[in-house]
Protein backbone atom coordinates (compact mmCIF):
# COMPACT_ATOMS: atom_id res chain seq x y z
CA UNK A 1 0.00 0.00 0.00
CA UNK A 2 1.11 3.15 -1.23
CA UNK A 3 1.77 5.97 1.87
CA UNK A 4 0.81 9.22 0.55
CA UNK A 5 2.52 12.33 0.76
CA UNK A 6 3.87 15.71 -0.97
CA UNK A 7 6.70 13.12 -2.35
CA UNK A 8 4.53 10.72 -3.19
CA UNK A 9 2.21 13.73 -4.98
CA UNK A 10 5.37 14.80 -7.04
CA UNK A 11 6.45 11.70 -7.93
CA UNK A 12 2.93 10.15 -9.36
CA UNK A 13 2.23 13.41 -11.25
CA UNK A 14 5.80 13.14 -12.72
CA UNK A 15 5.01 9.62 -13.63
CA UNK A 16 2.09 11.23 -15.42
CA UNK A 17 0.08 8.94 -12.36
CA UNK A 18 0.57 6.06 -14.67
CA UNK A 19 1.47 4.02 -11.07
CA UNK A 20 -0.89 4.69 -8.75
CA UNK A 21 -2.37 1.81 -7.49
CA UNK A 22 -6.24 0.96 -6.03
CA UNK A 23 -6.75 3.23 -2.61
CA UNK A 24 -8.48 0.15 -1.56
CA UNK A 25 -8.71 -3.60 -2.42
CA UNK A 26 -11.93 -5.41 -4.69
CA UNK A 27 -11.45 -9.12 -2.10
CA UNK A 28 -13.49 -12.33 -3.24
CA UNK A 29 -16.68 -12.31 -0.71
CA UNK A 30 -15.85 -15.16 2.10
CA UNK A 31 -18.51 -17.68 3.11
CA UNK A 32 -17.60 -16.81 6.93
CA UNK A 33 -17.15 -13.66 8.54
CA UNK A 34 -16.55 -12.63 12.34
CA UNK A 35 -18.55 -9.72 12.31
CA UNK A 36 -20.42 -8.80 9.16
CA UNK A 37 -21.43 -4.53 8.98
CA UNK A 38 -24.58 -3.98 6.85
CA UNK A 39 -23.88 -0.34 5.24
CA UNK A 40 -20.70 1.30 3.30
CA UNK A 41 -20.84 4.44 4.29
CA UNK A 42 -19.22 6.69 6.85
CA UNK A 43 -20.57 4.78 9.76
CA UNK A 44 -20.16 0.91 8.40
CA UNK A 45 -16.38 1.44 7.30
CA UNK A 46 -15.31 3.82 10.26
CA UNK A 47 -17.11 1.12 12.82
CA UNK A 48 -14.96 -1.83 10.66
CA UNK A 49 -11.94 0.33 10.68
CA UNK A 50 -12.07 0.68 14.79
CA UNK A 51 -12.77 -3.05 15.52
CA UNK A 52 -9.58 -3.80 13.06
CA UNK A 53 -7.46 -1.00 14.89
CA UNK A 54 -8.85 -0.82 18.55
CA UNK A 55 -9.87 -4.59 19.01
CA UNK A 56 -7.97 -6.74 16.58
CA UNK A 57 -11.00 -7.84 15.31
CA UNK A 58 -10.58 -8.09 10.97
CA UNK A 59 -12.13 -11.22 10.00
CA UNK A 60 -14.76 -8.39 8.71
CA UNK A 61 -17.01 -7.56 6.18
CA UNK A 62 -18.47 -4.39 4.86
CA UNK A 63 -21.34 -5.22 3.00
CA UNK A 64 -22.73 -2.12 0.67
CA UNK A 65 -25.67 -2.59 -1.42
CA UNK A 66 -24.66 0.40 -4.09
CA UNK A 67 -20.91 1.59 -4.19
CA UNK A 68 -19.41 3.34 -0.91
CA UNK A 69 -20.28 6.79 0.33
CA UNK A 70 -23.32 6.41 -2.30
CA UNK A 71 -25.92 6.99 0.28
CA UNK A 72 -26.00 9.45 3.36
CA UNK A 73 -22.24 9.87 3.09
CA UNK A 74 -22.15 11.58 -0.18
CA UNK A 75 -25.62 13.37 -0.12
CA UNK A 76 -24.99 15.76 2.93
CA UNK A 77 -23.59 19.65 3.51
CA UNK A 78 -20.06 18.17 5.08
CA UNK A 79 -20.79 20.39 8.24
CA UNK A 80 -19.39 19.14 11.39
CA UNK A 81 -20.02 21.05 15.35
CA UNK A 82 -20.55 19.81 18.50
CA UNK A 83 -22.33 22.54 19.88
CA UNK A 84 -25.33 20.12 21.63
CA UNK A 85 -27.23 20.48 24.87
CA UNK A 86 -27.26 17.49 27.32
CA UNK A 87 -23.80 15.94 28.67
CA UNK A 88 -24.92 12.91 27.27
CA UNK A 89 -24.99 13.94 23.51
CA UNK A 90 -22.27 16.24 23.96
CA UNK A 91 -20.04 13.50 24.76
CA UNK A 92 -20.72 12.12 21.62
CA UNK A 93 -20.26 14.59 19.41
CA UNK A 94 -17.59 16.33 20.60
CA UNK A 95 -15.87 12.93 20.79
CA UNK A 96 -16.33 13.01 16.80
CA UNK A 97 -14.86 16.21 16.45
CA UNK A 98 -12.03 15.53 18.24
CA UNK A 99 -11.85 12.17 16.47
CA UNK A 100 -12.46 14.15 12.90
CA UNK A 101 -9.44 16.65 14.47
CA UNK A 102 -7.08 14.02 14.29
CA UNK A 103 -8.01 11.50 11.35
CA UNK A 104 -6.12 12.71 8.52
CA UNK A 105 -2.77 12.31 10.26
CA UNK A 106 -4.35 8.81 12.04
CA UNK A 107 -5.16 7.29 8.34
CA UNK A 108 -2.85 9.02 6.13
CA UNK A 109 -5.59 10.78 3.82
CA UNK A 110 -6.38 14.65 3.85
CA UNK A 111 -10.23 14.86 4.66
CA UNK A 112 -9.72 18.66 3.89
CA UNK A 113 -11.11 19.41 7.76
CA UNK A 114 -11.70 23.87 7.41
CA UNK A 115 -12.95 24.48 11.32
CA UNK A 116 -13.86 27.89 9.80
CA UNK A 117 -16.60 28.43 12.62
CA UNK A 118 -19.84 27.35 12.64
CA UNK A 119 -22.40 30.59 12.99
CA UNK A 120 -25.92 30.32 14.29
CA UNK A 121 -27.60 33.75 13.70
CA UNK A 122 -29.31 35.39 16.53
CA UNK A 123 -32.85 36.89 15.17
CA UNK A 124 -34.48 37.78 18.89
CA UNK A 125 -34.15 38.68 22.06
CA UNK A 126 -35.84 35.12 23.17
CA UNK A 127 -32.94 33.51 20.61
CA UNK A 128 -30.02 35.55 22.24
CA UNK A 129 -31.47 34.43 25.60
CA UNK A 130 -30.90 30.25 24.26
CA UNK A 131 -27.63 31.15 23.02
CA UNK A 132 -26.58 32.26 26.46
CA UNK A 133 -28.07 29.13 28.04
CA UNK A 134 -26.55 26.84 25.66
CA UNK A 135 -22.95 28.50 25.54
CA UNK A 136 -23.31 28.00 29.87
CA UNK A 137 -24.42 24.48 28.79
CA UNK A 138 -21.70 23.55 26.86
CA UNK A 139 -18.65 25.31 28.99
CA UNK A 140 -19.81 22.93 31.65
CA UNK A 141 -19.18 19.86 29.41
CA UNK A 142 -15.68 21.48 27.67
CA UNK A 143 -16.71 22.50 24.65
CA UNK A 144 -15.99 25.86 23.39
CA UNK A 145 -18.98 28.25 21.97
CA UNK A 146 -19.30 31.99 22.21
CA UNK A 147 -21.68 34.63 21.64
CA UNK A 148 -20.56 37.83 19.46
CA UNK A 149 -22.35 40.74 18.71
CA UNK A 150 -24.21 42.22 15.84
CA UNK A 151 -20.56 44.14 14.72
CA UNK A 152 -18.46 41.19 14.96
CA UNK A 153 -21.34 39.40 12.97
CA UNK A 154 -20.75 42.29 9.91
CA UNK A 155 -17.35 42.13 10.33
CA UNK A 156 -17.18 38.50 9.72
CA UNK A 157 -19.90 38.04 7.25
CA UNK A 158 -20.00 41.35 5.27
CA UNK A 159 -22.43 39.72 2.29
CA UNK A 160 -24.95 39.32 5.13
CA UNK A 161 -28.45 41.10 5.10
CA UNK A 162 -28.01 43.42 8.38
CA UNK A 163 -30.15 45.77 7.32
CA UNK A 164 -32.63 46.91 10.51
CA UNK A 165 -35.79 46.49 7.99
CA UNK A 166 -34.08 42.62 7.03
CA UNK A 167 -37.19 40.25 7.28
CA UNK A 168 -35.06 38.21 9.93
CA UNK A 169 -32.70 41.04 11.52
CA UNK A 170 -29.62 39.58 13.33
CA UNK A 171 -28.59 40.68 16.54
CA UNK A 172 -25.77 38.65 17.06
CA UNK A 173 -24.54 35.34 16.51
CA UNK A 174 -23.50 32.02 18.41
CA UNK A 175 -20.64 30.67 17.26
CA UNK A 176 -18.43 26.98 17.88
CA UNK A 177 -15.01 28.28 15.94
CA UNK A 178 -14.05 24.51 15.98
CA UNK A 179 -17.04 23.54 14.05
CA UNK A 180 -16.83 23.73 9.54
CA UNK A 181 -16.69 21.41 6.82
CA UNK A 182 -15.16 18.74 5.90
CA UNK A 183 -14.76 16.84 2.24
CA UNK A 184 -17.26 13.99 2.83
CA UNK A 185 -16.16 11.91 0.17
CA UNK A 186 -12.38 11.75 2.22
CA UNK A 187 -14.16 10.57 4.86
CA UNK A 188 -15.70 7.67 3.46
CA UNK A 189 -12.64 6.98 1.31
CA UNK A 190 -10.29 7.35 4.11
CA UNK A 191 -11.57 4.94 6.11
CA UNK A 192 -12.37 3.03 3.55
CA UNK A 193 -8.56 2.43 2.88
CA UNK A 194 -7.56 2.17 6.43
CA UNK A 195 -10.00 -0.71 6.73
CA UNK A 196 -8.37 -2.17 4.01
CA UNK A 197 -4.60 -1.53 5.30
CA UNK A 198 -6.14 -3.94 8.12
CA UNK A 199 -7.27 -6.40 6.28
CA UNK A 200 -11.48 -5.61 6.46
CA UNK A 201 -13.21 -6.81 3.11
CA UNK A 202 -14.80 -4.49 0.94
CA UNK A 203 -17.63 -5.91 -0.47
CA UNK A 204 -19.61 -3.04 -3.08
CA UNK A 205 -23.07 -3.71 -4.78
CA UNK A 206 -23.87 -6.37 -2.67
CA UNK A 207 -27.35 -6.12 -0.73
CA UNK A 208 -28.39 -7.84 1.95
CA UNK A 209 -31.60 -9.91 1.61
CA UNK A 210 -32.52 -12.09 4.35
CA UNK A 211 -31.18 -13.39 7.61
CA UNK A 212 -31.33 -17.00 8.80
CA UNK A 213 -31.53 -17.73 12.36
CA UNK A 214 -30.84 -19.67 15.13
CA UNK A 215 -31.78 -19.40 19.19
CA UNK A 216 -31.96 -15.98 19.17
CA UNK A 217 -29.32 -15.01 16.78
CA UNK A 218 -28.48 -15.24 12.88
CA UNK A 219 -26.33 -17.59 11.48
CA UNK A 220 -25.96 -16.32 8.29
CA UNK A 221 -26.75 -13.45 6.14
CA UNK A 222 -28.07 -14.30 3.16
CA UNK A 223 -26.71 -11.61 0.21
CA UNK A 224 -27.63 -10.73 -3.94
CA UNK A 225 -23.71 -12.41 -4.08
CA UNK A 226 -24.11 -15.57 -1.76
CA UNK A 227 -24.65 -16.36 2.06
CA UNK A 228 -22.30 -15.91 4.33
CA UNK A 229 -21.93 -17.12 7.88
CA UNK A 230 -21.23 -14.31 10.82
CA UNK A 231 -20.56 -14.27 14.29
CA UNK A 232 -21.51 -10.81 14.81
CA UNK A 233 -24.05 -8.22 12.44
CA UNK A 234 -23.92 -4.52 12.65
CA UNK A 235 -26.25 -2.23 10.86
CA UNK A 236 -25.37 1.20 10.04
CA UNK A 237 -27.75 2.59 7.48
CA UNK A 238 -29.53 5.05 8.70
CA UNK A 239 -32.58 5.96 6.68
CA UNK A 240 -33.31 2.33 6.06
CA UNK A 241 -32.66 0.68 9.17
CA UNK A 242 -36.47 -0.02 9.24
CA UNK A 243 -35.85 -2.44 6.88
CA UNK A 244 -33.22 -4.19 7.52
CA UNK A 245 -34.72 -4.24 11.51
CA UNK A 246 -37.85 -6.05 9.47
CA UNK A 247 -36.06 -8.46 8.05
CA UNK A 248 -34.65 -9.42 11.39
CA UNK A 249 -37.88 -9.25 13.49
CA UNK A 250 -38.24 -6.17 15.48
CA UNK A 251 -39.08 -2.81 14.71
CA UNK A 252 -37.61 1.04 15.31
CA UNK A 253 -38.79 4.18 16.46
CA UNK A 254 -37.80 5.78 13.08
CA UNK A 255 -39.40 7.62 10.45
CA UNK A 256 -37.50 7.79 7.04
CA UNK A 257 -37.36 11.18 5.81
CA UNK A 258 -35.95 12.97 2.85
CA UNK A 259 -33.47 16.36 3.75
CA UNK A 260 -32.40 18.00 0.52
CA UNK A 261 -29.42 20.17 0.09
CA UNK A 262 -27.95 22.36 -3.02
CA UNK A 263 -25.15 24.13 -4.72
CA UNK A 264 -24.67 26.64 -6.59
CA UNK A 265 -22.14 27.31 -9.81
CA UNK A 266 -18.48 28.01 -8.13
CA UNK A 267 -17.76 31.56 -7.83
CA UNK A 268 -14.89 33.99 -5.80
CA UNK A 269 -14.25 33.23 -2.12
CA UNK A 270 -17.29 35.22 -0.32
CA UNK A 271 -18.17 33.23 2.54
CA UNK A 272 -16.07 32.67 5.02
CA UNK A 273 -18.21 30.59 7.47
CA UNK A 274 -21.15 28.45 8.38
CA UNK A 275 -24.17 29.99 8.61
CA UNK A 276 -27.47 29.03 9.85
CA UNK A 277 -30.44 30.86 10.14
CA UNK A 278 -32.52 29.20 12.82
CA UNK A 279 -35.78 31.35 11.33
CA UNK A 280 -35.34 29.72 8.05
CA UNK A 281 -33.77 26.51 9.09
CA UNK A 282 -31.49 27.60 5.95
CA UNK A 283 -27.25 26.48 6.46
CA UNK A 284 -25.00 27.98 4.17
CA UNK A 285 -21.33 27.70 3.12
CA UNK A 286 -18.80 27.98 0.06
CA UNK A 287 -16.70 24.85 -0.69
CA UNK A 288 -13.09 25.48 -1.13
CA UNK A 289 -14.19 25.02 -5.03
CA UNK A 290 -16.18 27.79 -4.78
CA UNK A 291 -19.21 26.54 -4.99
CA UNK A 292 -22.39 27.35 -2.36
CA UNK A 293 -24.31 24.78 -0.72
CA UNK A 294 -27.09 25.46 1.02
CA UNK A 295 -29.67 23.02 2.86
CA UNK A 296 -32.66 23.19 5.11
CA UNK A 297 -35.29 21.78 7.12
CA UNK A 298 -36.27 17.80 6.20
CA UNK A 299 -39.49 17.08 3.95
CA UNK A 300 -42.35 17.15 6.50
CA UNK A 301 -43.58 14.03 5.25
CA UNK A 302 -42.00 9.99 5.15
CA UNK A 303 -39.97 9.34 2.10
CA UNK A 304 -37.72 7.20 0.63
CA UNK A 305 -37.46 8.96 -2.60
CA UNK A 306 -33.52 10.30 -2.99
CA UNK A 307 -34.16 13.37 -4.80
CA UNK A 308 -34.73 16.90 -4.18
CA UNK A 309 -37.83 18.12 -4.22
CA UNK A 310 -39.49 21.38 -5.75
CA UNK A 311 -41.69 23.63 -2.94
CA UNK A 312 -38.49 22.43 -0.22
CA UNK A 313 -35.58 23.93 -3.57
CA UNK A 314 -37.88 27.09 -3.33
CA UNK A 315 -38.46 27.64 0.21
CA UNK A 316 -34.38 27.06 0.70
CA UNK A 317 -33.44 29.77 -2.13
CA UNK A 318 -36.02 32.66 -1.33
CA UNK A 319 -34.28 31.94 2.16
CA UNK A 320 -30.96 32.24 1.03
CA UNK A 321 -31.44 35.06 -1.11
CA UNK A 322 -33.45 36.87 1.67
CA UNK A 323 -29.99 36.44 4.12
CA UNK A 324 -27.63 37.02 1.33
CA UNK A 325 -29.16 39.51 -1.42
CA UNK A 326 -25.63 39.25 -3.71
CA UNK A 327 -26.44 35.70 -4.19
CA UNK A 328 -29.35 36.39 -6.20
CA UNK A 329 -27.63 35.84 -9.61
CA UNK A 330 -26.18 33.06 -8.95
CA UNK A 331 -27.23 30.04 -10.76
CA UNK A 332 -27.95 26.96 -9.55
CA UNK A 333 -25.58 23.71 -9.78
CA UNK A 334 -26.96 20.38 -8.79
CA UNK A 335 -29.35 19.47 -5.58
CA UNK A 336 -29.52 16.34 -4.08
CA UNK A 337 -31.76 14.48 -0.96
CA UNK A 338 -30.57 11.73 1.62
CA UNK A 339 -32.91 9.45 3.70
CA UNK A 340 -32.56 10.64 7.18
CA UNK A 341 -33.86 8.62 10.22
CA UNK A 342 -35.95 11.13 12.67
CA UNK A 343 -35.91 9.45 16.12
CA UNK A 344 -38.55 10.50 18.65
CA UNK A 345 -35.83 12.37 20.51
CA UNK A 346 -33.77 13.00 18.11
CA UNK A 347 -30.59 11.43 19.52
CA UNK A 348 -28.85 8.63 17.76
CA UNK A 349 -30.10 4.75 18.50
CA UNK A 350 -26.64 2.99 19.12
CA UNK A 351 -25.44 -0.72 20.63
CA UNK A 352 -27.24 -4.05 21.15
CA UNK A 353 -30.74 -4.82 19.66
CA UNK A 354 -33.84 -7.64 20.40
CA UNK A 355 -31.43 -10.18 18.20
CA UNK A 356 -28.81 -11.25 20.29
CA UNK A 357 -25.74 -10.42 18.25
CA UNK A 358 -27.25 -7.62 16.26
CA UNK A 359 -25.77 -4.18 17.05
CA UNK A 360 -27.45 -0.96 15.67
CA UNK A 361 -26.23 2.63 14.52
CA UNK A 362 -28.80 4.54 13.65
CA UNK A 363 -30.87 7.47 14.44
CA UNK A 364 -28.99 10.83 13.79
CA UNK A 365 -31.10 12.38 11.62
CA UNK A 366 -29.45 15.04 9.68
CA UNK A 367 -26.94 14.53 12.31
CA UNK A 368 -25.02 11.70 10.96
CA UNK A 369 -22.16 13.01 8.66
CA UNK A 370 -20.47 14.74 11.85
CA UNK A 371 -21.06 11.73 13.63
CA UNK A 372 -19.44 9.65 11.93
CA UNK A 373 -16.45 8.36 13.88
CA UNK A 374 -18.09 8.10 17.05
CA UNK A 375 -20.91 6.37 15.35
CA UNK A 376 -18.12 3.96 14.27
CA UNK A 377 -16.41 3.75 17.68
CA UNK A 378 -19.16 2.81 19.65
CA UNK A 379 -20.40 0.87 17.17
CA UNK A 380 -17.08 -1.19 17.00
CA UNK A 381 -17.09 -1.54 20.87
CA UNK A 382 -20.49 -2.94 20.73
CA UNK A 383 -20.15 -5.67 18.20
CA UNK A 384 -16.51 -6.46 19.71
CA UNK A 385 -17.48 -7.12 23.50
CA UNK A 386 -21.44 -7.40 22.82
CA UNK A 387 -21.71 -4.81 25.08
CA UNK A 388 -22.37 -0.97 24.52
CA UNK A 389 -19.72 1.36 25.03
CA UNK A 390 -20.15 3.48 28.35
CA UNK A 391 -21.19 6.55 25.99
CA UNK A 392 -23.57 4.65 23.75
CA UNK A 393 -25.30 3.33 27.40
CA UNK A 394 -27.90 6.55 27.47
CA UNK A 395 -28.23 5.82 23.83
CA UNK A 396 -29.54 2.59 23.73
CA UNK A 397 -32.85 0.99 22.07
CA UNK A 398 -33.64 0.07 25.52
CA UNK A 399 -34.78 3.57 26.18
CA UNK A 400 -38.09 4.17 24.60
CA UNK A 401 -39.34 1.71 26.99
CA UNK A 402 -37.65 2.86 30.14
CA UNK A 403 -38.54 6.37 29.42
CA UNK A 404 -35.23 7.79 29.33
CA UNK A 405 -35.36 9.95 26.34
CA UNK A 406 -32.54 12.31 25.24
CA UNK A 407 -34.70 15.02 24.02
CA UNK A 408 -32.24 17.13 22.29
CA UNK A 409 -34.87 18.78 19.95
CA UNK A 410 -36.85 20.34 22.42
CA UNK A 411 -33.54 21.16 24.57
CA UNK A 412 -32.18 23.36 21.04
CA UNK A 413 -34.83 24.32 20.15
CA UNK A 414 -34.24 23.46 16.62
CA UNK A 415 -33.88 19.94 14.26
CA UNK A 416 -30.65 18.04 13.74
CA UNK B 1 -45.22 18.14 -5.47
CA UNK B 2 -47.30 15.87 -3.37
CA UNK B 3 -51.06 16.86 -5.04
CA UNK B 4 -53.83 15.04 -3.11
CA UNK B 5 -57.25 15.27 -3.88
CA UNK B 6 -59.27 16.45 -0.23
CA UNK B 7 -62.03 13.60 -0.12
CA UNK B 8 -64.05 15.94 1.60
CA UNK B 9 -63.87 19.40 -0.09
CA UNK B 10 -62.94 17.49 -3.14
CA UNK B 11 -60.72 20.47 -3.31
CA UNK B 12 -57.06 19.62 -5.64
CA UNK B 13 -54.09 20.93 -2.68
CA UNK B 14 -50.30 20.88 -2.70
CA UNK B 15 -48.11 19.47 -0.27
CA UNK B 16 -47.93 23.09 1.00
CA UNK B 17 -51.55 23.65 2.07
CA UNK B 18 -51.40 20.30 3.73
CA UNK B 19 -50.30 18.71 6.83
CA UNK B 20 -48.79 15.26 6.92
CA UNK B 21 -50.07 13.50 10.03
CA UNK B 22 -47.61 10.25 10.74
CA UNK B 23 -47.76 6.82 10.05
CA UNK B 24 -52.07 4.94 10.09
CA UNK B 25 -52.58 1.80 11.68
CA UNK B 26 -51.33 3.06 14.93
CA UNK B 27 -54.16 2.14 17.53
CA UNK B 28 -53.96 3.70 20.83
CA UNK B 29 -54.47 0.20 23.66
CA UNK B 30 -58.02 -0.53 24.08
CA UNK B 31 -57.80 -0.65 27.96
CA UNK B 32 -55.18 1.72 28.47
CA UNK B 33 -54.68 0.39 32.35
CA UNK B 34 -54.20 -2.86 31.64
CA UNK B 35 -51.21 -2.52 28.57
CA UNK B 36 -47.82 -3.59 29.23
CA UNK B 37 -44.63 -1.73 29.00
CA UNK B 38 -44.34 -2.92 25.81
CA UNK B 39 -46.89 -2.48 24.43
CA UNK B 40 -47.05 1.03 25.26
CA UNK B 41 -43.63 1.54 23.64
CA UNK B 42 -44.78 0.15 20.94
CA UNK B 43 -48.18 2.16 20.33
CA UNK B 44 -45.78 5.61 21.44
CA UNK B 45 -42.46 4.92 19.19
CA UNK B 46 -42.35 1.74 16.82
CA UNK B 47 -42.95 2.15 13.39
CA UNK B 48 -43.30 -0.10 10.50
CA UNK B 49 -41.63 3.57 8.16
CA UNK B 50 -42.46 1.13 4.66
CA UNK B 51 -40.23 1.97 1.94
CA UNK B 52 -43.09 1.71 -0.78
CA UNK B 53 -46.94 1.08 -0.05
CA UNK B 54 -47.70 3.42 2.83
CA UNK B 55 -50.55 3.84 4.93
CA UNK B 56 -50.62 7.67 6.67
CA UNK B 57 -52.90 10.40 7.42
CA UNK B 58 -53.13 13.86 5.77
CA UNK B 59 -55.36 16.73 6.86
CA UNK B 60 -56.33 19.25 4.65
CA UNK B 61 -54.87 22.02 6.69
CA UNK B 62 -55.38 25.33 4.23
CA UNK B 63 -58.98 23.98 3.34
CA UNK B 64 -61.78 22.27 4.62
CA UNK B 65 -60.03 21.22 7.94
CA UNK B 66 -60.34 17.52 7.76
CA UNK B 67 -58.33 14.46 8.30
CA UNK B 68 -58.27 11.69 5.98
CA UNK B 69 -56.08 8.33 5.06
CA UNK B 70 -53.41 8.35 2.23
CA UNK B 71 -51.64 5.57 0.91
CA UNK B 72 -48.91 6.63 -0.70
CA UNK B 73 -45.91 5.08 -2.42
CA UNK B 74 -42.97 6.57 -0.12
CA UNK B 75 -40.31 6.36 -3.27
CA UNK B 76 -42.34 7.46 -6.01
CA UNK B 77 -44.74 9.91 -4.28
CA UNK B 78 -47.61 8.40 -6.13
CA UNK B 79 -50.77 8.45 -4.09
CA UNK B 80 -52.84 4.96 -4.67
CA UNK B 81 -55.43 5.44 -2.49
CA UNK B 82 -57.54 8.25 -0.52
CA UNK B 83 -60.09 7.27 1.92
CA UNK B 84 -62.57 9.50 4.30
CA UNK B 85 -62.80 7.79 7.92
CA UNK B 86 -66.44 6.66 7.18
CA UNK B 87 -65.91 4.40 4.22
CA UNK B 88 -63.47 2.17 5.83
CA UNK B 89 -62.23 0.59 9.16
CA UNK B 90 -60.28 2.76 11.27
CA UNK B 91 -56.81 2.89 10.99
Amino acid sequence: MQRYSLFHLARQALRGNKRCTPAWNAPTLKSKYDVVIIGGGGHGLATAYYLAKNYGVTNVAVLEKGWIGGGNSGRNTTNVRSDYMFPESVAVYDLALRLYEQLAKEINFNIMLSQRGWVTLIHDQHQLESAQHKRNSLACNGVDAQIIGRDEVRRMIPSLNMQDAARHPVIGAFLQKRGGTIRHDAVVWGYARAADQLGVHIVQGCEVLAFERAGGRITTVNTSRGRISCGAVGVAVAGHSSLIADMAGFRLPLTSHCLQAMVSEPIKPVLNHVVFSPNTGVYINQTQKGELVMGSARDLYASYGQRGTFPTIEKTITAVVEMFPIFGQTRLMRHWAGIVDIVPDSSPILGPTPVDNMHINCGWGSGGFKAIPAGGLLLACSLATGKPHPLAVPFGLDRFRSNRLVDESAAAGSAH
Amino acid sequence: MIVIRCPYCHELKTEDELTYGGEGGVTRPVAPENASDAEWTDYLFMRINRKGPHREHWCCAIGCGQWFKVTRNTVTHEVIKIDRWDESALG
